[in-house]
């Protein structure tokens, strides 16, 4: 009992400090805006961890962060190898084969006007679609080492990175396009000094888009056959064992490796599209 | 409506692409049972036959080509041969039976539907919320745009045996993955659409002496509108993706996914295709139902879809 009447406490002084921090004077320094949702979090877990030691819940249903972090820190080298398999072989693989292949064919496409408005819609109604359920059909096809992966993986962000890149590549006014005439450039000069430059802040959409599906594809893929090794792989293996504080270690893993790649992603977009509005 | 042309076009190349590759995919198993049968394969060994690519293989048995419209266990199912199996377990089985997909996908976007009323109900609420409370707004919105990076529909097939350890089955599992996958682009969406009227806007009706909750009746929502529905056709077909996933490796009944895999293990591929495209025709169906949606009520509020 005196545990859930600490989390309470708990939760109301994190919440009593946000909101001076929040309304106070300072709250739009660049400092008050990281604290307020660190402390959020970080208020979060306390009482997670509060709870399930006052509640005795079972360990099996609800491991304690406690327990999560002790499993991070003593299975270091099995989680990185789990880790090298997934994000780099399968994921990032994927990854880059799908966004080469989208923008080949977005490029490609982008020369006829007809073949374009073909694309826009097809792309983006199969961007909407359950691709993820291809995963047993390519495990089936190339056996259960990482290709598998990273062919399920190029599948599902082909088509947010082609949608993206082919409106993208639309987005020119006509104004523009006649100065780069007047400069007497041809189709290759504009495509490169114009086009696509102007297509990056689209084309990054949807390069953050695949970000996080390539993670899923990866990890999904592997729950329907892997070598011994992979996220997917000791997601489901710990889960048989009730390890669920292994599983809870690999989810805290995909969410870590999730926001850096997608950091990685926006801190190179704020360098190329610099000019944007949207970046200054 | 002048796009229909085009868009054809490009539904045709996927089309005959799969058909090309439906030969080379194939010609191995194709030729293994050809031979069996007593026809003619040309390299005779099939040691020899592993050694060439299924286009070489194709090229040197050219009438076996017909042969691998029709296999019985493809690796890649011709369209044709989808088509009939979707009709077959659509139209020609009753829907009380085991093998109607009507009712596997039922059985899916039943859940999915639940899920997503519930996910974005709770996600209009946070996003009302973020908007007119700035502690909300500074503390919770972080996380819920961090939380899109994060893979966490990878995790569904988890939480349905979680919750089923616990003994709760049936709906509700698969409709929490679904509410959770919707509930994220609504909040994100709805924040800007009702912070999307400016200065101007709200100044005019301070001017009208109007109160917060007039505000947000009259200006917030309405301006709102366009943002919703582009987080609703995220959020449903986020939704569907989450209950198939939730469904693919549990060891599910019924549902799509189960079909899916059911296919994929005992060697019945045209099922798992007949599945496959049955959820694409379904995700298909809903994201349309939401523009009709959409054009009708922007058009009746005066707001010219684009």
């Amino acid at each position: 009992m005196i545990w859930a009447v600490a989390a309470i406490v708990i939760w109301i002084f994190g919440w009593w400090l946000n909101v001076r921090l929040a309304n106070g004077a300072s709250s739009d320094n660049t400092l008050v805006k990281i604290l307020v949702p660190a402390i959020f979090g970080i208020t979060v877990l306390i009482v997670w961890e509060l709870l399930v030691r006052g509640f005795e819940v079972n360990p099996v249903i609800l491991p304690t962060p406690s327990a999560i972090f002790e499993r991070l820190i003593s299975e270091g080298p099995r989680l990185w190898a789990d880790f090298q398999q997934t994000i780099i072989k399968g994921a990032m693989s994927g990854y880059l084969i799908g966004a080469l292949a989208a923008f080949g064919v977005a490029i490609l496409a982008d020369r006829s006007e007809f073949l374009t408005r073909g694309i826009l819609p097809v792309g983006s109604f199969m961007a909407a679609l359950p691709i993820v359920g291809t995963a047993p059909i390519f495990v089936k096809w190339l056996g259960s080492d990482w290709e598998s992966k990273a062919a399920v993986v190029a599948v599902m962000v082909f088509f947010p990175i082609l949608v993206n890149t082919v409106a993208g590549l639309r987005d020119t006014t006509t104004m523009q396009r006649d100065l780069m005439r007047t400069y007497g450039a041809g189709y290759w000069p504009t495509l490169l000094k114009l086009r696509l430059p102007s297509a990056m802040p689209f084309i990054f959409n949807g390069l953050k888009i695949g970000t996080t599906l390539a993670l899923i594809g990866a990890i999904v893929a592997e729950f329907f056959g892997s070598p011994t090794v992979g996220m997917g792989f000791r997601i489901s293996t710990s889960f048989g064992q009730l390890a669920l504080d292994m599983v809870w270690a690999e989810i805290v893993i995909a969410a870590l490796a999730g926001s850096a790649f997608y950091g990685v992603m926006t801190l190179i977009e704020k360098r190329v599209t610099f000019w944007h509005p949207s970046q200054r | 409506m002048k796009s229909v042309v085009p868009v054809l076009t490009v539904v045709a190349a996927i089309i005959g692409f799969w058909l090309l590759a439906v030969i080379p995919m194939n010609m191995h198993l194709v030729a293994d049972q050809a031979q069996r049968d007593g026809l003619m394969v040309t390299p005779e060994a099939p040691a020899d036959r592993q050694e060439v690519s299924g286009v070489g293989l194709a090229l040197s048995n050219t009438h076996l080509i017909p042969l691998t419209y029709n296999f019985v266990r493809p690796r890649l199912p011709a369209p044709q041969q989808v088509a009939v199996e979707l009709w077959k377990t659509t139209v020609e089985k009753k829907i009380t039976s085991k093998r109607s997909l009507v009712y596997h996908g039922w059985v899916t976007l039943a859940p999915t539907l639940l899920g997503f009323v519930i996910g974005t109900g709770l996600g209009i609420l946070l996003a009302v919320g973020i908007v007119y409370s700035r502690v909300m707004d500074r503390s919770v919105m972080p996380w819920a745009i961090v939380s899109q990076t994060i893979p966490i529909l990878a995790l569904a097939p988890m939480v349905i045996v979680v919750l089923g350890s616990m003994g709760i089955q049936g709906v509700f599992p698969k409709s929490l993955i679904a509410a959770y996958l919707s509930f994220f682009p609504v909040v994100v969406g709805m924040v800007k659409g009702l912070r999307s009227p400016d200065g101007m806007q709200l100044d005019l009706l301070r001017t009208y002496h109007a109160s917060n909750t007039q505000g947000f009746w009259k200006l917030r929502l309405p301006a709102s509108t366009p943002y919703l529905f582009a987080s609703l056709k995220i959020g449903i077909s986020a939704s569907l993706v989450g209950t198939i996933v939730a469904e693919l490796p549990t060891g599910a009944k019924a549902g799509f996914g189960a079909r899916m895999l059911v296919g994929d293990q005992y060697g019945q591929p045209l099922v798992s295709w007949a599945a496959l495209i049955a959820a694409a025709i379904t995700a298909a169906a809903l994201v349309g139902l939401f523009s009709l949606i959409e054009r009708a009520t922007l058009k009746r509020m005066g707001m010219a879809a684009s």
